[in-house]
């Protein structure tokens, strides 16, 4: 909320910060360790620092909104109620009959040693089992940062060296 | 400039082998614990990034140069790739990691290494391409 209010870039940016390192803890407090610590190294690290350094590019007050409209709030209200109407559906958390732990889940975590070696059942998953999906993601990101590089460096080209830092 | 800040600059210089020691860590023992490719490579695209940001860019571009970067981050996505090309001739499926080795379990960890090597490559190389790209625009 503090988010969306505040006119001043930087403590927005700051509070984004804050609200990354609050959902690692809250992922840590789910068990889910890995999603944690991207969350705290790439949603509270690597994306505070490119914003920042997108602040020094730019003035660090939100310019006044020319006229202000009621339909993006609209919109996101809309978006949140269809999201909370689907959720009513969802089996309880931690329920131990939801369909998620029927499927593929039981061979995973009873076949994983004998069939990968791997004790850790999400890399197993993730780099076998599901090697395709990592592959896709992995040129997901590649695609993204080429994408960005040509964005970012498609009007300067001959002026690399060193200097101050952002 | 920045000769002002020196317990940032002690520290960051305390740290940095410690946070690459750690992404490694996160990296080759992502089979026993948590973590793996992605985890490492955000790890230490971070270090970089401390490391650009209290010693400014320059320092940064001496360590892991723009162009060694820039070829980095196709290159994870071949080694991700070629893994699968690999199987293929070895006669199994794309990305069929059992005929990588005559022992199906140790041609699965062999396998999963690579992978995690190639992801590790793409992501950490991205991450510092696009800061190398923010940093080095204001000038």
């Amino acid at each position: 909320m503090a988010i969306a209010c505040v006119r001043n870039l930087f403590a927005v940016v700051a509070l984004g910060g804050i609200y990354s390192f609050l959902m690692a803890l809250a992922l840590l407090v789910l068990d889910a360790v890995d999603v944690s610590m991207t969350e705290a190294s790439v949603g509270a690290g690597v994306s505070t620092v490119l914003l920042l350094g997108a602040l020094y590019l730019t003035r660090i007050d939100e310019a006044p909104p020319l006229r202000v409209s009621a339909a993006p709030m609209v919109v996101a209200l809309a978006a949140g109620a269809a999201l909370l109407y689907g959720s009513w559906d969802l089996p309880p958390f931690g329920d131990p009959a939801g369909a998620i732990h029927h499927h593929v889940a039981p061979r995973y975590l009873n076949q994983v040693i004998a069939e990968t070696g791997v004790p850790n059942v999400v890399t197993a998953v993730l780099a076998s089992y599901r090697g395709y999906d990592t592959l896709g993601e992995t040129t997901v990101i590649f695609t993204a940062g080429i994408g960005v590089l040509l964005l970012l460096k498609g009007r300067r080209r001959r002026r690399d060296g060193g200097g101050a830092a952002l | 400039m920045m000769h002002r800040e020196t317990i940032p600059r002690v520290v960051t210089k305390l740290l940095f082998p410690f946070i690459l020691l750690f992404a490694l860590y996160v990296q080759f023992h992502g089979e026993l614990g948590p973590g793996g490719g992605f985890q490492a490579g955000v790890i230490t695209a971070a270090a970089i990034i401390l490391y650009g940001i209290i010693f400014g860019l320059g320092a940064a571009h001496r360590i892991a140069p723009p162009r060694l970067i820039e070829v980095l981050v196709p290159l994870g996505v071949l080694i991700y790739g070629s893994v699968g090309v690999f199987g293929l001739l070895l006669g199994g499926n794309y990305l069929d990691y059992f005929v990588l080795d005559p022992d199906t379990v140790h041609g699965q960890e062999r396998g999963i290494f690579w992978v995690e090597i190639g992801v590790l490559v793409t992501v950490s190389s991205t991450m510092i391409a696009i800061y190398y790209a923010f940093a080095g625009r204001g000038r």
